[in-house]
Parts: C-alpha cells; structure tokens; sequence
C-alpha cells in the first residue's frame, strides 16, 4: 500500500495514494473534474484541457488529469478562472463541431452536450466557415461523422490498448485532424464496437442503432449476455418491446465498458421474422401451428405412457437456459420422470476441474483474478475469439500491471502479442515445455480449453505451482450453469455423484438413433445441426423447446417456442462460477420461458413440484445445491456472485464421452449467431467457420 | 551560403566557415579539430566535463533557454539503461536559419560537440534528428560521420581510449512541432510527432524510454570551444547568466541580412542599425520580432534592449531561438499577425483543442478581418481567442501562435481599428 499523501481540494481536506491523479482524487473525494479525454484505464491523453484546475503556488492552470497529488497541495477546481478555461475550450470545440443535435443519435447522453450546458457560453462569437467533412461508414455497425468529432482519442486508445487491435488512428494535423480506420476507408477489425460507446460525442454512431430512437425513450434493463460463456453485464435498452440498443456504459459488473460484437449487437435475433411463435404438432407427418393446450397434451400423454418404462425418456439440456430451468428440469427428470438419462453439449471439463484441486476451493479463479494476477496461462484456446472478455482482462492487466502472459496453442492467437513465452503446441504436452519457467509463477492464473480434459486435467495442475488457480472454460452463457444444476447423466445438482447414472448425450442420441427411447425431449439444444434431413429418431418421440426451428426442431413431434434469455428472470453461472442475474427485457407475446414449459406439463401431468417461479427455484437451489450459498446481496445489486462447487473426488463421474468446444468466433453463437444480421452483416471472409 | 563576416561579429562557432573546405575532416583538424573531445576522453572526467560546461554558462540555443550544463547533470548515472545523445536539428522556427549553416559550413563541429556531451553523460550511441525540408543536409552529415568513424573518431574504440560511441542521422517529415523536444521523440521513435507529458523529461525518460541529452544544434556546437578554452572564457564573452556568444538570424527590412555571431547581450539597435546595415530606403523600424515567430513582438521604441534572454524576458519578449525579423513602418501588423497565424495553424499537430482550433479559427478570422470584412468585436476577440489559448496548450505550440498575438493586438491596436468596416487595407502596396 503506498503512503498517504494529504492534500486540499475546494476546501475539502482529502487523503490519497501517493501516486494517484488530481483528477481521480478529487472524485473520490466527491469533487467532479470534468474531462473528455481522461478515461479510467486508458494511456493519459491531456488533449482536452477542460480539467485544468488552479494550483496553489503554480504560475498556471495545470491539468488534473496528468497532476499526481503531493503533500500539502492546495487544488480549486471551481474558480472563474477555471470556469472561463473551460468555457474557452468549449468555444474552441463547438468552431467547427455542426451543432446537429436535434438530428444525432448522442443527443440526451452527449457528453459535449452536458459539459456545454455546464460551462459553456450561450452564444456563439464564431462567424467564420465551418470545416465539413461527409460521413463515413467504415463497417456495417461503425459510422463516422468527423465534424462531430472532437478529437479525445479515447476511440483509438480503446482499440489499440483494450482490444489489442489498433484499427483506428489519427491522419492529418491541426483542425482538419481526423480518426482513420485501419484499411483506409473501412475497418478489419473485432467489429466490438468499443470506439462507439466510448466516444463521448455522436462521431461514431452504431449502424445497428442509428436513428431509431431518442435515449429517454427507452427503458434500461441491466442484464447478463446470452452468448459466450464469459458472463458480461450488459444493459438491454427496450423500446416498444424492442431491443434496440445493448451496451455497458455505466461500466458496471465484472466486465466493465467491454462487450464484443455479440454482447454489443447480438440481441436482434430476438426479433427474427423466423422466431417460433406457436407450438408446432406433427400431423400427417407434417408441423402445423398448434394450441398450447393441444401442445402440452399431446407431449404429457406420451411421457405419462413411457413413465411406466422409464428407462426410455431421454432429456437433452441447454447451455442458454436459466440454472432455474436446469434445476426444474433435472428434478422433474429424476423425480417424477424417473428418468437418469440427463445430460446436456459438454464444451469445458469443469468435473475434472473439481477434481483434479480436491480439498482445495481456492484454486478456481474468479474473473477479477485474471486482472489482478501476476501471471495468466492460456492453453489450447483462442482466446480473443471464443472469450472475449477474459482476453479483454488480460490485456488490461499486462498494460496495468506487467502480467506475464503465457500461451499455449497450436495456431497463433492474439494473446501472443503480449506473450513472454509461446508454445505451438497442444494442451498439457505444450505447457510441458515451459514448466520451468511457469514453476517460479506464484501467482498464477490458468485458463484452459478443450484440450486439456479428462485426465490432463489432473496432470496439468500436477504440473503447475500449487498455488495456481484455474478456469476450464466452457462455451456458452450457462454452460457451467448446466454442469452445476445437474443437467448430468451421473452428476446431481452440485456435483453430488448420483447414485445411479444415466446415459449421458452420445448414448442417448444413440439410442434413439436405433429406436430404444421412447421419448426424446431437448430443451434448448440442437444435437442434429450437423445432421441431415432425414429422420434421426424415427421411432422416438422428439420434443423440442426452441426459438427457430432448427434441424433438431425440424424433426420433432411437438415443438414449444421458447423465450430467450432476454426475456426472462434467472440466473447464469459463468465459465469462471460466478453466478450473475438475468432480467426480463422485452415482453414475448407468443413464446413462453422454458420453465413456464415445463410447469404446465408437470401441471398437465399432475406431477406436484415446486411452482415454477424463477424466485422461488432459486430459493430452492440456494436451500438444496451445494455451492449455491452465495453473496445474495451482491447478487441482487446485478454482480457477480462466485459459487462455491465442492472440489472432491468424484469417483470417476462426470466424465462425458465428449468434451468438445464449438470454437466459434467472434462472429458465430451456436443457433443464435446463425440469426444475428449483425453478427452475418460483418462477417467477413476470412472469419470462416472452423469446427475441429 | 553563408554572408561576408561583419568586423563586429565575434566568431567562435563560425569561426572556421569560410575556410576552403570547411566540411572536411582535414579542414576541421587542422583547426583545432577533436582536440576538445581528445581532451574530455583522455584528461577529464564526466563531471569536470558538466563542471565545464556549468561554467560557460551556455544556455539551450533553441529557445527556451535552458542551462545545457545543469540539463545534462540530470541524466541518472546509475540508470542500467543505455543512454541517448539526440541532436535537434529540427529548425523550423520562422525566421531562424542558423542550424543548416552549422552544418553546411562545419558538421564536425558538431559532431564533436555530441561526443562531448557523450562523454558527460557516458552515453554510447547518438541520433541527428534533421527537419525534412532540411534533408540535403543529411549528406552533408552522413558524410562527415563517414569521414569521422574512418578516422576513429567515432565507432567502438575512440581514439584509442576504448570509448564506444555511434551516430546516426534520422529525418522528419515536415513538421514545426517536431522541434518540440519530445514530440521530435516520437517522431524518432517512428511515431507521429505528438509532444508527451512530462515530467518525466527526456533526460530521464527520453529516446526508446531511456535517459536522453537533447539539445540543438548550436548548443552543442559550442562545447569543444567551452572544453578547449575554458568555461569561464566562454562566459566572459556574454554577459552574467548569458555565456557566450548566439548566431543571431537577422532578416526582414534591413539591409545586410544575414547569419551573424555576435556576443550575447549584443544591443538591439546596434544589431539592426550597424550589423545589418539599417533599415533599407532610410525607412522606420515599426516593430521587431527578437527571436522567431513565437516571440511577443517588439516596438521600434523598445529595441534599446541587450539581447539575451533575461533582458528580453525583462520587457516582455523572448531571446527565443535568435531570428530577428525587422518590420518597417509600411508593414501591415494585421496582415503580420495573419501571416504567424497561418503558419501555426498550418503547424498545429491537432492534438489538444486549444491549438487546434483556436490557431485555425484566428487564421480565418484575421484574413476576413485584413480582406476588410472585420467587425468592432472583432478587435477583442483576436486577442481573447489568443488568451483563451495561452497557458492551456498540451504544449508550447499554442502559446507559441497566442504570444505574438496578443503582442500586436495591444500594441499596434490602431492599425486594427484602420481595418474595420469593409476599409481597405491601409498598407496595401506600401511595402
């Protein structure tokens, strides 16, 4: 902890690290120092001159934003003098800016707009030629209108120190100074779209958003992201049942301002014209639009006459449905079903995790820890692409903290750039080779993939200092969710062995493929994606809940259009554990969440089970599922809770028969990238599908 | 070219220009060539080397005026990272033409100059940071530094003393504001020219993030004089606190412009009415930029004054990098003010508002103001758009474009109210 350093701002006696900036003391002391271009993280810029404050003893204003305190220094930051600074900056500002408010997307949340309601003069002295610039659009989601822009640079400084990219850069000088995209007249890039929530102005403005709305009409609902398995924060702006807009800017949970491109834009698949709106039943060999009543029948009735042979009830799980509707739909399963056939597309191997750091809770690492860690091991994935987040986190703490990054992959990845070692090779074999030199890393965080699964797993943490902590990474939202719930042909809900195990999702796929399942029920998954078009299960009765009729849906018998997660209450548990609140966003006229599915058939089949409520299914989990104990209050705030798995012996159980990650890019999301415009829209050739 | 020498010019730096083949290594040594740094290498220490220099008191030829001594007595000794001599030849201040002369007429004297400050600071590998429009003189230079390594008076064993020193020679691409020291940095480095933050300065965090000595040209020139004569010597031939002597870029409306060596504190009056042969058609000083374009301008009633930086500071003005612009009494200080502006503004590197639009918006300003479309208010906002600059700029630039502004404003305001309501200029074809 460094010294105290005791200092006078406005009056106000205030008490700082040495080391820290005027500008950030002066907010934690309650005093705000207005500024375009500092921001939190990023290099200091100094380039827009409105936090200038007065120093006592020092011949001129100076600059809060690059001034570190010292002892005894006196700061005003509220004087005429500072006043008449920033309304001069202002003035400067506004010369060549179009004052087209009334007309851009930024106008209400425009931070110009707000500083020069503050400071600025009410009229203008500039009579001579605006410099006019045409807009630009540089990617099917970025826009640039460089008469807006104001040059404050935080658009380059997040694209090149965040996201390791650098797409964005600076040509010309003086006033006709402007913000260039990489290729010269278009962006390759991650398409995050970082460079537009962060401008303070409308200079870039998203082409996913752009004229659609004025931001006091919409309503904000703070949220976790359905896509990877990560776990961002992000904050749904609802319109008319709409979801127009997704972003975190009040960078809040364990994500901060980062979202990629499918946080950032990968909400519009909910408004897809191809979105199941009614249940479907097959007659005469054909779906046709059915009522939910006829649908829940129709579905009871075959499970109620294939209950008495229980045995030959399949249930395939989703990595995108609530831990509620997991926890639901494994009780029913075991319960009244009677069924162990339960399992769910296993991407990550947290079993062997658990495992292989028996007795040793500690050594599972929670998102913040790859920020704060003196060193991060990546092994067998690539991690920009398919974990966005925990790539954007290691970055800022090799650029904050001089973390060592490890890599071991077959293919180059982005990570390298900021490696101090790099292994072209695959899983524990590769980190074999550097073991030495990861031996002196006290404090070291591991993130692996799928190449590290099974018994490897146990070898690699063998292999590593004791104090490592890891993360097996898992594909999906609530990947690690389905895992921890249960969704398990031999696992109860947190990890409690089940005495007698089922068949997990190959053996069922299997034998249904062979006739030997009565019923095959899949809730938000889609086994057949890479199937053909003739029947799978011929003489197996296929239940699919869905938003698209996917090919596995295609296939069914009865399909129920199911809700997303934006649209409903829950909880995902991240790849790291951490359990995070999801809020309803839009309302669904048709559709119905899945754990209103699963009610209405126990109802129909007159199975008494607790009342599917999300609150009262997460109270149960919090009563009944081991780690599930969390920090309810930081839960509720919207943050993130870290649950608490037992690491123990597992005596060989949940082990899947495939472990495989789906590797998507930044632009794929299993079904739902496949209906995300935004996500086609940019997609470019060389982002092609690759599946090992 | 390099003008006839005046008898009251006092010549140390340009003392050997002139001599047939001045660039030459023969030339040079046989005027008392690398003796200074034999002297520094063989029988002096790094501090006696700063000692030295502290003494003569050689203040930064630049502009800003800085004590080279004490700058280089801030390189930390025990930094474990290499350390960097950079040579700013990167004179692009309005007015000022001093440092291609050093260069055309006797690039090993400058070469020595940064084995000097090398050896002060125990640095081992160096950089001639050269403006792009300057780029002939990068021959000039890579071909002395040719010349100096064949007779081993650079490469890995200096004179045989074992002393390790390599130079090179990078050029910019045009711009004003790489002369500001850490933007010529970046502009090293291979970045864009955009000044740093600092502290931390370069002597500490400079080149490549090590521990630089930067100065310019002029100043390094004079440190084999300093070495070899003394630096009390040197002093002696300014006045206190002003060691030396200053090439002084006289041009404008006089009649003899030229580069001339005169002892600092040498007097305005003189400099203008003696060296430079008066003001040509018996025609009146009407101001006077004392040392390039950035330089608040002076009165023909203020150029009593000795020319060196404290006395220029004194009334109002700075000594700056030594170009003395004359202005006659037909010469149109609107038109004046809009040329400068111009000039920054065109200059400006766009990085911090100010500057950038406040030199822009002044440039517009003041041509529809001197093509006769002023108004009234006009007067004020010049010099309030000026002050609203001043002192707030990332960087020097932006006072560098308020200073002269605010001067000819206050000073010559009438010629101003001449202008206003749609008069023709009133200086128009005068000149």
């Amino acid at each position: 902890m460094p010294d105290l350093v005791k200092l006078t701002i406005d009056g106000h006696e205030v008490e700082a690290p040495a080391g820290t900036l005027v500008i950030n003391a002066a907010r934690q002391a309650g005093i705000e120092v207005p500024a375009f271009c500092y921001y939190d993280g990023l290099t200091l810029q100094a380039a827009c001159r409105m936090c200038v404050v007065e120093v006592e003893k020092a011949p001129k204003l100076l600059t809060a934003c690059t001034l570190p305190v010292a002892p005894g220094m006196v700061v005003r930051t509220e004087t005429p003098q500072v006043a008449a600074a920033r309304k001069g900056m202002l003035e400067f500002l506004l010369t060549n800016h179009p004052l087209d408010c009334p007309v851009c997307d930024k106008g209400g949340e425009c931070e110009l707009q707000d500083m020069v309601f503050r400071y600025g003069a009410g009229e203008s002295r500039y009579l001579e030629e605006k410099i006019h610039e045409e807009e630009k659009q540089w990617s099917p989601v970025v826009y640039f209108d460089m008469p807006r822009c104001i040059l404050c640079f935080r658009c380059v400084r997040i694209c090149d120190e965040g996201m390791g990219v650098k797409a964005l850069g600076v040509v010309n000088r003086g006033a006709h100074s402007e913000i260039a995209p990489n290729m010269g007249d278009h962006l390759e890039c991650d398409e995050c779209g970082m460079c537009i929530d962060i401008c303070p102005v409308g200079a870039l403005t998203s082409g996913a958003y752009r004229y659609q709305t004025r931001p006091w009409e919409m309503q904000y609902v703070g949220t976790t992201c359905t896509h990877c398995g990560d776990g961002c924060k992000t904050t749904l702006s609802v319109r008319n049942g709409k979801v127009i807009r997704g972003n975190n800017r009040d960078r809040s949970g364990i994500n901060g301002e980062f979202l990629c491109i499918k946080g950032r834009y990968g909400f519009d698949f909910l408004h897809h014209a191809d979105r199941l709106t009614t249940p479907l039943v097959r007659r005469n060999g054909e779906l046709a639009p059915a009522t939910w009543k006829d649908a829940i029948s129709a579905v009871a009735f075959r499970l109620k006459d294939a209950h008495d042979k229980s045995e030959r009830i399949g249930i395939l799980g989703s990595t995108r449905t609530t831990n509620e509707e997991n926890f639901y739909l494994q009780r029913f399963a075991r319960e009244r079903l009677g069924t162990h056939h339960i399992d769910h597309h296993r991407s990550g191997d947290v079993a062997a995790l658990l495992e292989a750091v028996a007795g040793r809770p500690q050594a599972l690492a929670r998102t913040a820890d790859v920020y704060t860690a003196g060193a991060v091991l990546v092994v067998g994935v690539d991690l920009s692409q398919q974990h966005p987040m925990l790539a954007f986190q290691a970055r800022a703490n090799v650029r904050h903290h001089n973390a060592r990054v490890y890599v071991v992959n077959p293919e180059p990845t982005r990570e390298e750039d900021r490696a101090v070692e790099v292994v072209r090779g695959r899983g524990v074999e590769g980190v074999a080779q550097i073991r030495e030199k990861l031996a002196g890393e006290a404090n070291l965080v591991v993130l692996f993939g799928d190449h590290v699964q099974g018994d490897d797993v146990r070898r690699l943490v063998e292999m590593l200092p004791a104090t490592a902590r890891y993360v097996a990474l898992v594909d999906y939202a609530n990947s690690r969710g389905a895992l921890d719930l249960g969704l398990a042909p031999d696992l109860l809900p947190g990890y409690v062995p089940d005495p007698e195990p089922g068949m997990g999702r190959d053996e069922m796929l299997a034998a249904a493929g062979r006739g030997e399942l009565e019923v095959l029920w899949v809730v938000g998954a889609n086994p057949l994606e890479d199937g053909s078009e003739e029947r799978a299960f011929p003489n197996t009765f296929l239940v699919v809940q869905e938003l698209f009729l996917t090919e596995t849906a295609r296939q069914a018998d009865v399909v129920f259009p199911a809700a997303a997660s934006y649209e409903k209450t829950g909880s995902f548990t991240n790849t790291c554990g951490e359990l995070q609140r999801l809020k309803k966003g839009p309302n669904t006229s048709g559709p119905k969440s899945d754990l209103e599915i699963l009610g209405l058939i126990a109802r129909q089949m007159g199975f008494e089970l607790a009342p599917p409520l999300p609150e009262a299914v997460f109270e149960e989990i919090r009563r009944a599922v081991p780690g599930y104990q969390i920090d309810y209050a930081a839960f509720l705030t919207g943050g993130a809770a870290m649950t608490t798995p037992p690491t123990a012996p597992l005596a060989g159980r949940g082990r899947a028969a495939t472990i495989r990650s789906s590797r998507d890019s930044l632009f794929q999301s299993g079904t739902l990238g496949r209906y995300c415009g935004a996500l086609h829209a940019v997609r470019e050739k060389d982002h092609v599908e690759v599946r090992v | 070219m390099y003008n006839e020498p005046h008898p009251l010019e006092v010549r140390v730096l340009t003392r050997r220009f002139g001599l047939p083949n001045s660039r030459s290594i023969d030339t040079y040594l046989t005027h008392e060539g690398y003796q200074a740094i034999h002297k520094a290498l063989t029988q002096m220490t790094p501090e006696q080397v700063i000692e030295e220099v502290k003494s003569s008191g050689l203040r930064g030829r630049g502009g800003a005026g800085f004590p080279a001594g004490l700058k280089w007595s801030f390189v930390p000794r025990d930094s474990p990272k290499p350390k960097y001599i950079v040579v700013n030849a990167d004179e692009s201040e309005p007015g000022t033409c001093k440092d291609r002369l050093l260069i055309e007429n006797d690039p090993h004297q400058l070469i020595e100059g940064v084995l000097i400050a090398a050896r002060a600071v125990d640095a081992h590998a160096g950089y001639i940071y050269v403006r792009g429009e300057y780029r002939y003189l990068i021959d000039i230079l890579d071909r002395a530094i040719e010349e100096a390594y064949a007779r081993g008076y650079l490469g890995d064993n200096i004179l045989g003393t074992g002393y390790k020193f390599h130079l090179y020679t990078h050029t910019g691409a045009g711009a004003y504001e790489c002369g500001e020291e850490s933007a010529l940095l970046e502009s090293l480095e291979g970045k864009r020219g955009i000044p740093r933050i600092r502290p931390p300065f370069p002597a500490v965090v400079g080149a490549f993030k090590c521990p630089t000595v930067l100065n310019n040209v002029e100043t390094y020139c004079a440190a084999p004089w300093i070495l070899l004569k003394g630096g009390h010597a040197y002093a002696d031939l300014g006045t206190p606190k002003n060691g030396g002597t200053r090439l002084f870029c006289l041009s404008g409306h006089v009649n003899q412009p030229g580069v001339y060596e005169l002892p600092m504190g040498f007097p305005l009056r003189r400099m203008i009415e003696e060296v430079g042969g008066g003001v040509p058609n018996g025609k009146k000083v009407k101001a006077v930029i004392p040392g390039g374009s950035s330089c608040p301008l002076l009165t023909a009633d203020q150029i009593d004054v000795p020319m060196d930086f404290d006395s220029l500071q004194k009334i109002g003005s700075m000594l700056g990098s030594g170009g003395v612009v004359v202005m006659d009494e037909d010469t149109c200080m609107v038109q004046v003010a809009l040329r400068i502006m111009r000039f920054y503004a065109h200059e400006s590197c766009g990085w911090c508002i100010p500057c950038r639009e406040g030199t822009t918006w002044l440039r517009q300003l003041l041509l529809r103001f001197h093509s006769g479309g002023g108004v009234a208010t006009d007067i004020d906002l010049i010099g309030d758009l000026a002050q609203n600059m001043l002192g707030k700029t990332f960087c020097p630039l932006g006072d560098a474009a308020a200073m002269p502004t605010i001067s000819i404003v206050k000073k010559f305001r009438q010629e101003f109210e001449d202008h206003l309501n749609g008069k023709p200029c009133p200086y128009e074809g005068r000149l």
